[in-house]
């Protein structure tokens, strides 16, 4: 047996302060409400952090909208694009010290914050960093104009690559921000608040706002805010679509998905089993685009489930910080109920539930990886996101009941489709109701790449060229 | 369909290039980059302290010690028989390497120094690298280094012939060279830099499982491209089906370009997350390798020693 | 002219699935001096199942021959110029309505060139970004502009594959209905645009609260309250809404591509590139 020592990463790297404020108009200020944020591995209380009242994100607004209108509004595209390019260069530089306080707080194993999260966080600032200055070349007139402040509120499952997704491309574009991490990772935007500081970035231009559901809905019902953008469930997306309705506010969603990962008979086996791995397993199944539904094709059933069920076995569940940990830890209690709750239902349903054997710790919040067999498109775990490492395995005979089962949803976030065939794929992209269609790969992410969903599952696209609309007055 | 039955289906494909043909273009595909991405993620594994000494005994015992070079003389082959039997002769704890890998030519001068050792005695056959001669001068190349004492024959296919879509030229071939081998176990160099796609790996892989092939070799060391490591994940892939279609076990041989012990660990953990720990055994997996000796052996004293060594305290035969 | 003859009057109907139904209430009301169909929610129904169930034809058509039927749109217009101006359509609206489907027709094979884009990933993979049509958009059209303004609000999200369910201006319906019959006599598959008269205070709550609609365009909503409403009702199923414009609208004026893009859905299709 080859049994892989314990390899930790020290997290010795971080250095975490036992209590955090706000961070407005370039300066931490204290808060009366403060809450504790926890590592998910252990329970252990990591640091208390402030929860921002609505009288101080109003505060937050007011620096937000003195430093647009003041400062960064005024600054010419290149100075602004050098500040950006100067985040991301410290986020490299501090990349290892963001991946492990990543894993500390998420509970994502630290070889996806290392090699996936914060890498992609660089490339993001790199990537906006270079459109400040040419503007008017992206397709939307010849100078077009920001909206002005921008209030975002970001989930808790890719927590500093969510921020880069909202902060990079809106102060590209000339926009001030006031960004609401989730309640149960704020610490890497707090890092980040450090790396505004570090990088000279005028004050106000960047404000972060601690706390939980109602500092969001402080910040996005805010008169002051021009802007709202939003990355999580479909519910709160509907509630804030809600409360932004009769107003001039701009809205981008990005919200849940029940993506179908469409397996073919002529699919490249060993590559596809990787990605409905990947697609399932990547960050505990904590993926709005998690290829949840694998729909197989039943000539290639037996095949297919039994080379997964031999990968599952594989994989290490256990310490985020094991450099050799492939599933780490839910990230929260409730977050896990959620999952026990879906997974049972699952089970009381009729599907057959299976699991490979596998330890979990006893302190922290554990999910098994899972796959439910049997499951039609009447479950309600083939149709509700649940947001877990749990996969719902479905078959389909021809391509046209792929594409109807695969579409059959109110969620239109992505699709996979693995086979050889080159048309076929081609054919399947044009049908698949998706805002990205992963053909022979899966959970592929660029700054470059336009992101976002059809349907229930939002507007408006983060990343690439596209990205730039939803912070410009067009 | 059981094992066995199987087993029989299996040997039926060989009868014609169509049936051939219809099988190995009936595998499934290998999407590039998605091999390779699997066998980076794979390298990425932090091998550590207890287990990093048992990955490196592992290797050492894996290692096939080779010399394949124009300029061999006896007293080249003779000194590194004596390093295959002990590779550190400062320590008698560190185990024996699988083979000593040489030229027909020098079979005769190895099997005497390896006698008795447990030491395999490998020798390359069929032309090799090239295998661009006749079918007789191959099999008798290969039967004169089984009479003079090899126990193991590395062959080369005839990558023209396969390239060309020959597979029955292919197959037969090595059908002759597993006969002429009589009990040696027969190691089939596929000369992947050559094959150039992964799809070519893998249906090459079950063309020698298929003949008769006891190990699946990734290539001669003559040719810019020799092992990888996805490579190797595809061969891997492709004994672990053959041996669930067949019932029967096929070892794998990386040869060329492993040279440290950082590498020679990525391979391992590959091996282990693919074909599984029934292939963590000299018997099921070998390196091809000369030079990799040394670092294993320098990276096993720092382990035990807790500092670092140099080339010096090591033997450079 | 004198002529004993007794003309034979139009009946004002609704538009639904390339037929002209009357509404299924039976109401009508008079406006123009004509008695116009007055559309009920159940016409609504009727008509957004028609436009769900002309997607798959329509956006699966080819751009190029999406483009021509728009084209043969301008040509139908232009044959009927003279009706619409009869209706009171001061000519150069007309002249710009029919220009307007020319404008459009042309876009529809070049849309995706300019909003679409190849993305250079960091990585071995195809990556291209296209837009696609949104599906089925709700549509209330301006009331300031009934045969222009509808024009430059159903030729911009038809062109690129949707289908839309518009409620025509209340008190100007007849150029609607009129258009109706251009569009019935210029191939567009019956179902792509589908034209409900009567009163869109009463009919847009149903449209705009539709699961099956996926976007609308609140362009003809002047009644704040009104669209506040209509826009609180589309967040139950995420629909992409257009709200009705900050200041008035000079529709003569160069559209610009907004009108498109704001129905447009951007997909990104990955592929790795290997031997």
């Amino acid at each position: 047996m080859f049994e892989y020592a314990p390899a930790p990463e020290s997290r010795s790297i971080v250095d975490i302060k036992p209590s955090y404020g706000l961070f407005v108009n370039g300066e931490w200020v204290d808060s009366e409400v403060r809450d504790k944020t926890v590592n998910p591995a252990n329970e252990e209380v990591l640091a208390e952090v402030a929860w921002a009242t609505e009288s101080e994100v109003d505060g937050a607004v007011r620096a937000a909208r003195a430093a647009y209108e003041n400062v960064w509004s005024k600054m010419p595209g290149r100075e602004r694009a050098k500040y950006l390019f100067r985040i991301a260069r410290i986020i490299q530089e501090r990349g290892r010290e963001l991946a492990v306080l990543e894993s500390l707080d998420n509970g994502k194993p630290i070889r996806e914050s290392r090699d996936v999260d914060v890498p992609l966080v660089a490339a993001h600032f790199f990537y906006y960093a270079g459109w400040a200055d040419k503007l008017g070349y992206a397709g939307f007139g010849d100078d077009p104009r920001p909206l002005g402040v921008a209030g975002q509120v970001i989930p808790w499952n890719f927590p500093l690559l969510m921020l880069a997704w909202k902060i990079a491309p809106a102060l590209a574009c000339g926009n001030t921000v006031v960004l609401k991490p989730a309640e149960t990772t704020p610490l890497t935007a707090l890092v980040f608040a450090e790396i505004c500081q570090e990088a000279e970035l005028p004050p106000g231009v960047v404000n972060i706002v601690t706390g939980a559901g109602e500092t969001g809905h402080a910040l996005v019902s805010h008169p002051g805010v021009d802007k709202v953008a939003f990355t999580g469930s479909t519910e709160v997306g509907r509630a804030i679509a809600r409360a932004v309705a009769g107003t001039r506010k701009k809205l981008t969603l990005e919200l849940g998905g029940k993506a179908a990962n469409i397996v073919f008979e002529d699919a490249p086996i060993d590559q596809a089993v990787e990605g409905i791995v990947n697609g399932i397993f990547f960050n505990q199944g904590h993926v709005c685009c998690a290829g949840s539904r694998l729909l197989v094709q039943e000539s290639m059933y037996d095949e297919v489930l039994a080379a997964l069920k031999r990968r599952m076995a594989l994989l290490r569940v256990g310490d985020p910080l094991d450099k050799n940990t492939d599933i780490g830890a839910i990230n929260s209690a409730a977050q896990l109920e959620r999952i026990r709750t879906l997974s049972e239902i699952g089970s009381e349903e009729g599907a057959s539930r299976w699991s490979p054997p596998c330890e979990l710790p006893d302190r922290g919040f554990w999910f098994a990886p899972t796959i439910f067999t049997g499951v039609t498109q009447a479950h309600r775990i083939a149709r509700e996101e649940i947001f877990g490492p749990v996969l719902s395995v479905l078959t389909f005979r021809t391509p046209a009941e792929a594409v109807e089962k695969a579409n059959n949803t109110p969620y239109g976030l992505s699709a996979g489709v693995w086979t050889d065939k080159g048309s076929r794929i081609l054919w399947m992209a044009d049908r698949l109701r998706a805002g990205v269609v992963w053909a022979n790969t899966f959970n592929k992410f660029d700054p470059t790449s336009p992101f976002g969903g059809y349907k229930e599952s939002g507007y408006g696209r983060e990343g690439g060229r596209h990205g730039l609309e939803a912070y410009l007055d067009v | 369909m059981t094992a066995t039955a199987t087993s029989a289906a299996l040997a039926d494909i060989g009868r014609s290039d169509a049936t051939l043909r219809a099988f190995l273009h009936g595998l499934p595909g290998v999407d590039q980059v998605g091999a390779e991405q699997r066998a980076a993620m794979l390298a990425t594994r932090s091998i550590k302290t207890t287990a990093k000494a048992w990955a490196i005994d592992l290797a050492i015992r894996m290692v096939d010690l080779t010399t394949l070079e124009g300029a061999d003389t006896p007293g080249k082959v003779r000194a590194l028989s004596a390093k295959a039997r002990r590779p550190d002769p400062a320590d008698p704890s560190c185990p024996a390497v699988a083979a000593l890998c040489v030229y027909p030519s020098m079979v005769p001068v190895a099997a005497p120094e390896l006698a008795g050792s447990g030491v395999h005695l490998a020798s390359v056959a069929t032309a090799f690298p090239s295998g661009q001669a006749p079918l007789d001068v191959k099999l008798a190349d290969t039967k004169a280094a089984v009479a003079a004492g090899a126990d193991e024959i590395d062959m080369v296919i005839n990558r023209g012939a396969f390239l060309a879509g020959r597979y029955q030229e292919v197959y037969d071939e090595i059908v002759a060279v597993k006969d002429a081998c009589g009990g040696a176990h027969l190691k089939v160099i596929l000369e992947t830099g050559e094959l150039a796609t992964y799809d070519n790996v893998r249906r090459a892989s079950w063309l020698a499982m298929l003949a008769g092939g006891d190990f699946v070799k990734t290539s001669t060391g003559k040719v810019p491209v020799a092992a990888t490591l996805p490579v190797t994940l595809v061969m891997l892939e492709a004994v672990r089906d053959f041996r669930a279609a067949s019932g029967r076990q096929v070892g794998v041989k990386p040869a060329g370009g492993i040279r440290t012990t950082k590498d020679a660990i990525k391979y391992l953990v590959v091996v282990n997350e693919t074909a599984g720990e029934d292939w963590l055994h000299p018997d099921w997996f070998r390196f091809g390798a000369s030079t990799l000796l040394n670092d294993l052996l320098m990276q096993r004293t720092k382990l035990k020693t807790g500092r670092y060594s140099g080339p010096d305290y090591f033997t450079v035969d | 002219m004198t002529s004993s003859r007794l003309a034979v009057r139009k009946t004002y109907k609704l538009f639904i699935g390339g037929k002209f139904p009357r509404s299924e209430s039976g109401r009508s009301y008079l406006v123009q001096d004509a008695n116009v169909a007055l559309a009920s929610r159940k016409d609504v129904r009727d008509a957004v199942v028609a436009a769900r169930a002309a997607v798959k034809g329509w956006s699966g058509t080819t751009a190029y021959n999406r483009g021509q039927i728009l084209y043969r749109a301008a040509e139908m217009l232009e044959g009927r110029r003279e009706q619409f101006v009869a209706l009171g359509e001061p000519e150069a609206e007309v002249d710009a309505a029919i220009d307007r489907w020319v404008w459009y027709a042309g876009w529809s094979d070049k849309i995706a060139q300019v909003y679409g884009n190849a993305n250079p990933v960091a990585g071995p993979y195809f990556n291209l970004s296209s837009p696609e049509p949104t599906g089925v958009v709700g549509v209330v059209a301006p009331p300031e502009s009934p045969l222009l303004g509808l024009v430059s609000v159903v030729a911009p999200a038809i062109v690129t594959g949707n289908t839309v369910v518009v409620l025509a201006a209340e008190e100007r319906p007849l150029a609607a209905v009129t258009l109706a019959e251009v569009l019935a006599t210029s191939d567009l598959p019956g179902g792509v645009v589908n034209i409900l008269t009567g009163k869109p205070a009463e009919t847009a709550p149903w449209l705009a609260a539709h699961m099956d609609v996926n976007a609308l365009d609140l362009a003809g909503v002047r009644d704040a309250a009104l669209a506040t409403s209509l826009e609180e009702a589309a967040a139950e199923n995420l629909k992409r809404v257009l709200r009705p414009p900050a200041t008035p609208v000079d529709w003569a004026a160069d559209p610009g591509t907004g009108r498109m893009t704001a129905f447009l859905e951007t997909k990104t299709v990955w592929h790795p590139k290997g031997t």
